[in-house]
């Protein structure tokens, strides 16, 4: 009981809180809204292997893209069942996205895991694009045209009352983002967690302790790949879309800002500029009425990101986290 | 005699064209606490890195407890109760002291991931004893009112305490020690010579450290080993190495006239 309830509270807390926002605004905002979850469980999970462990993986969007086309393979050969069983219907599939997104993610990790620092990160690098390329080459995932029209999550009629598609997808983002953040607070509060850490400060003192870096390094690398897995399904849930070039090497460039920007190693420090990175550039867009239609918004985008960088280059909240409660916040959750 | 619980035999370390360590044998009796001595580059930290598994030995073995780990991975090693600490400080330096040394504890727990993100009682208990003993191991060393403390933060002497604590808490069978006392003023020094021995009691350890204060190695080592390019010169007491004529001749040099 005590394991799900700080979960529990938080995800009703934020589903209040959303679903107010979304219901309030138009489908435009509702849209941005779940791609803050869909962005933060990116930037959550790619800040366990560079920011935690210090293994700096620059392929984060091969796995998205992994777990979105599975999603899509299955969704629009499966048709949804009706009512209320289409949730766990979509919690399985994208657990099995995950699954194998995890898995590959095991397969990429076993042999680039052995390098470091710069050739790590162009191995990953190689291995996303890889991955990219060769879904623009099966024709059986509908080569460079994608998948189109996957199913949205369904309205659900409770005798009368209507829960909206954007409600039940919220739920569904919700529900992921809250497992991934809990998932890997949690982990890195036990002692495979501070394994992760370990081999960030010094593999080789932490191989002397006795921990085999090795292992650690992939189990992180999974988890990560897994709950890139899970964003991409829900990537492919909401723009009822997949393509390609939905994953090229930019989106795993902006899953690395979350994490730089954030602070290496904070989770709280990931979720904010996760919401930084979804929400300021649909901010700017506006822009365009003041300057005549000239597009500054990338641009003024940029500069913001120099400016934290150079302001604060340990990123917003460094390693530090913030919490509601003071201190010893492993207890409370 | 029983067998040496470290049993070092004929190992050679080869750097390319450089031989490192030449087929140098040594033995560690348990319960022993010897010391490693030799001039600077004499290949002493080669030695504890072989030990170690850092680096696998060009030829020869290592027993320890008659079971060879030559060849293994130094967490391998670190699993059969053979640790050690590092003469350049290697502590976890973002972490505070109280996880440097609850993650060299890692080899012997037992819950799994999920009781971790289950948070069930299996999790929460053994949590509980590993931190209290960390504590306890902390508090020999006088670091207890540093727990929460960013480690790269401490005073020089204490890191070098902090490693020897984290090396304690993977419940180590034999300890090597690189220059556990460099930095270290007299009193530090006096002190943690103390200390070792009383550790070492405590903990029932062997231990090897590779020292260059001599007053410290002769005070406390029952056994020392000299070593001078790779290769061991002496072996014996304290009283046997000081008076020692190849001793002397290598960390002084050879008489100009006896040269000849």
């Amino acid at each position: 009981m005590r394991a799900i309830k700080t979960p529990l509270i938080a995800a009703l807390g934020i589903l209040i809180v959303a679903s107010a926002l979304g219901l309030l605004t138009n489908s435009y905002i509702q849209l941005i809204i779940l791609f803050l979850f869909v962005n933060s469980i990116m930037g959550m999970s790619l800040n366990l292997v560079n920011g935690y462990t210090g293994q700096f993986s620059l392929g984060h969007a091969g796995f998205v893209a992994v777990g979105a086309y599975v999603t899509a393979a299955i969704t629009t050969k499966f048709p949804v069942p009706a009512g209320l069983m289409a949730l766990p219907y979509f919690i399985l599939v994208s657990l099995g996205a995950g699954v194998i997104a995890g898995i590959f993610g095991y397969f990429v990790g076993l042999p680039s895991l052995r390098l470091k620092g710069d050739y790590l990160a162009i191995v990953t690098l190689g291995f996303g694009e890889i991955i990219r390329v060769s879904l623009n080459n099966m024709s059986y995932f509908g080569g460079a045209l994608g998948i189109s029209s996957i199913p949205s999550m369904p309205e659900i009629d409770l005798g009368g009352y209507v829960i909206s598609t954007f409600v039940t997808s919220l739920i569904f983002a919700i529900f992921w983002a809250i497992i991934c953040f809990f998932v890997i607070w949690r982990l890195l509060k036990s002692s495979h967690g501070r394994c992760f850490l370990s081999v960030r400060e010094d593999e080789i003192a932490a191989e002397a302790m006795g921990i085999n870096t090795t292992k650690s390094k992939i189990q992180a690398f999974v988890v990560s790949s897994f709950f890139a897995g899970i964003a991409g399904a829900l990537y492919a849930h909401f723009t009822n879309y997949v393509s390609p070039a939905s994953f090229t090497f930019l989106m795993s460039i902006d899953a690395v800002i979350m994490v730089v920007l954030g602070g290496m190693g904070s989770m709280t420090g990931v979720l904010t500029s996760a919401f930084i990175i979804t929400v300021l550039p649909e901010i700017l867009r506006s822009l365009k009425d003041f300057t005549g239609g000239v597009d500054l918004r990338m641009i003024i985008y940029s500069l913001a990101l120099i400016l934290i960088m150079i302001l604060r280059p340990q990123g917003l909240f460094g390693s530090k986290e913030i919490s509601i409660r003071r201190k010893n916040v492993s207890s409370s959750t | 005699m029983s067998a040496p619980l470290l049993d070092v035999r004929n190992i050679t370390m080869q750097f390319g064209g450089l031989k490192a360590v030449d087929s140098l044998s040594f033995q560690v009796q348990k319960g022993q606490l010897a010391g490693l001595i030799g001039p600077n580059g004499a290949g002493k930290t080669t030695v504890f890195n072989m030990l170690t598994g850092v680096y696998k030995p060009t030829s020869g073995e290592v027993a320890f407890e008659s079971k060879k780990v030559s060849g293994l991975k130094p967490y391998e090693i670190s699993s059969h109760g053979l640790t050690r600490t590092f003469q350049n400080i290697r502590l976890f330096k973002d972490l505070t002291v109280l996880e440097n040394v609850l993650i060299a504890n890692h080899q012997h727990v037992k819950y799994t991931w999920t009781d971790a993100l289950l948070l069930n009682q299996t999790f929460e208990k053994e949590e509980k004893q590993i931190t209290d003993k960390a504590k306890e191991i902390l508090h020999i060393f006088g670091l207890s009112n540093k727990i929460d403390e960013r480690s790269a933060n401490l005073p020089y002497g204490e890191q070098r305490k902090l490693e020897i604590v984290r090396a304690l808490m993977t419940e180590p069978k034999m300890i090597l020690l690189d220059e556990p006392a460099a930095g270290m003023n007299h009193s530090e020094t006096h002190s943690l010579m103390e200390l070792i021995a009383k550790i070492r009691k405590e903990f029932n350890l062997t231990v090897l450290l590779i020292e260059h204060d001599m007053k410290l190695v002769m005070g406390i080592c029952e056994q020392i080993f000299v070593l001078d390019h790779g290769v061991k010169i002496e072996e014996g007491a304290p009283e046997k190495i000081k008076s020692s004529k190849k001793v002397i001749e290598a960390y002084l040099g050879v008489d100009a006239d006896e040269s000849h």
